[in-house]
């Protein structure tokens, strides 16, 4: 698989289908896992950081789960190759900075991504549609195991993974959960509940991860604790507390849509509106309009255009994206007339 | 508008500080607010935050055994952990120990795993089966096993229970 074959289709995850998936847009497990003795690579010299990028390239060939997906070198991508990545959600902005003896492993339909030598040898992700950890945490595993076949992984008995930040020692594992709360945000809510989540040790982060804000009126919602509780555990807690989201944001819909439809009808067809006939828009410009669109197929108030499309048209018009379809750079102004040609042609085109 | 800092790019990032009542505004461009948003977070980054939960309740004698500890296997001091928030290797999880239990303790609220472990290694590649696989490490992982309703799983930790008992009986008998 080349990079550029991504492009051709959308991501798995973006597909807008599982459950609760008019809320959810997708589910994250993520496991940290590092090889014993070796330096971490933060710490690593060059011969180290190579070591380990070699053993886990050995071990990921000898797994047939992954014979599918393709390992990339950060060394043979250039700046938009990687921030390409970093838009499909495949690997962190921290990931792209520097390229020595780091790689990433990705498969076809992008449900499986490893980021090798990040902050931890290993960084295995597993994504999936709509509200769904448990089918994640399934895939994830299986991995998981075949790989400590493969390799020794850093592990004490008493404290279980170790990784570079102690922060993620214990089962080394995040699920995280990335939900679109317009309801909330619009019915002025969304401050109490994010304070709520703190108080229960969840963390809150933005579209794009770690240091991100949240922008389109989308969150992601992550476990902080890792030690001393089992996988499951972990999962059954960010479950019960994501379900009560869910149920928050599906009344705050509903008070929108019965105490003044209107105004919310207004809202959602002028920003529709102002998609379809964009000779110039920014990203962020984007993102907040089409947080808007996506509430209204949610709420069947817009009915010529699905979810799936909506979905796929905040990653496909990122910077890296857009420069990566017109096979050439350009520069902030290009995009922002670039971006608006494209999202007329797409919605024009309908579902 | 160009940007304020490097006068060549468009300035596309409009930033307002106020310090002590004084409202200031800058412009960038994306490259330099890039910049400025990463000094920023360097200022006050995770090893201040991490070292910081450290700190607390340190006894004095403690304090000097911790300023001459190094990890024998990657050369990190508990300095370089203070510097940077982050351990150098998995054996420094046992050369810090005495100091990593409460820090776990506090960011965790535990610090004592409970949930998976791995598989053993398959080749001689690694250095054989992992020496301890101990049984109560087991038990955790059938719970969660069951719990997911990952029956076929849980059979096989079952039986490698099982084995283990086993052999321990043996081993007591001897």
């Amino acid at each position: 698989m080349e990079l550029n074959d991504l492009l051709k289709h959308t991501s798995e995850w973006l597909k807008g289908s599982g459950p609760n998936s008019n809320i959810v847009i997708s589910s994250r497990i993520r496991f940290a896992r590092n090889l014993e003795k070796l330096a971490f690579p933060h710490w690593a010299n060059k011969k180290q950081a190579k070591q380990s990028l070699d053993s886990v390239e050995a071990a990921i060939a000898n797994v047939e789960y992954l014979r599918k997906s393709t390992l990339f070198k950060l060394a043979d991508l250039d700046s938009v190759d990687k921030q390409f990545l970093v838009e499909r959600h495949l690997m962190s902005y921290e990931h792209a900075q520097k390229s020595d003896s780091k790689a990433i492993l990705v498969d076809g339909e992008e449900i499986v991504a490893i980021m090798v030598n990040e902050e931890d040898h290993l960084r295995i992700q597993v994504m999936q549609s709509g509200f769904n950890l448990f089918e994640a945490y399934n895939i994830i595993n299986r991995i998981d195991d075949c790989l400590a076949k493969e390799l020794v992984y850093a592990y004490s008995p008493e404290w279980g993974y170790l990784t570079a930040c102690p922060t993620n020692t214990g089962t080394g594992m995040r699920g995280s959960v990335m939900l679109h709360l317009p309801g909330l945000v619009m019915t002025r809510q969304i401050n109490q509940v994010l304070a709520a989540i703190a108080k229960l040790s969840f963390a809150t982060r933005g579209l794009y991860g770690e240091g991100t804000q949240a922008t389109g009126n989308f969150f992601q919602i992550s476990n902080q604790v890792s030690l001393g509780r089992s996988d499951t555990e972990i999962i059954d807690n960010i479950n019960g507390l994501i379900r009560q989201i869910i149920e928050q944001e599906t009344q705050a819909r509903e008070a929108l849509l019965t105490q003044n439809r209107p105004l919310l009808e207004d809202k959602i067809n002028r920003s529709f509106g102002i998609l379809k006939s964009a000779h110039i828009i920014s990203s962020q410009e984007t993102t907040e309009l089409l947080s808007l669109v996506r509430l209204g197929v949610d709420l069947e108030i817009i009915k010529d255009i699905n979810r799936r499309a909506i979905n796929e048209l905040f990653i496909i018009t990122q910077p890296a994206h857009l420069q990566k379809m017109e096979n050439k750079k350009l520069t902030q102004g290009e995009r922002d007339v670039t971006r608006a040609e494209l999202i007329r042609t797409k919605l024009s085109q309908g579902s | 508008m160009l940007c304020d800092v490097c006068g060549k790019n468009p300035a596309t990032v409009h930033l307002t500080e106020i310090v002590d009542d004084q409202m200031s505004e800058l412009h960038l461009c994306e490259e330099c607010a890039r910049k400025k948003s990463s000094q920023m977070e360097s200022q006050f980054g995770l090893s201040d935050l991490l070292a910081g939960l450290a700190e607390f309740e340190k006894p004095a004698a403690e304090e000097k055994e911790l300023s001459v500890a190094k990890c024998p296997n990657c050369g990190l001091t508990y300095k370089d952990f203070k510097k940077i928030g982050r351990l150098g290797c998995g054996e420094c999880y046992a050369t810090f120990k005495k100091f990593l239990q409460p820090l776990l303790k506090r960011i965790h609220g535990s610090s004592t795993h409970c949930g998976k472990c791995p598989v053993p290694v398959k080749t001689a590649a690694g250095k054989g089966p992992r020496k301890k696989t101990d049984i109560q490490e087991l038990r955790c992982r059938l719970q969660d096993a069951v719990q997911r309703e990952a029956y076929e799983e849980a059979a096989r930790i079952r039986d490698q229970i099982k084995e283990l008992q086993e052999k321990e009986q043996q081993d007591k008998g001897k």
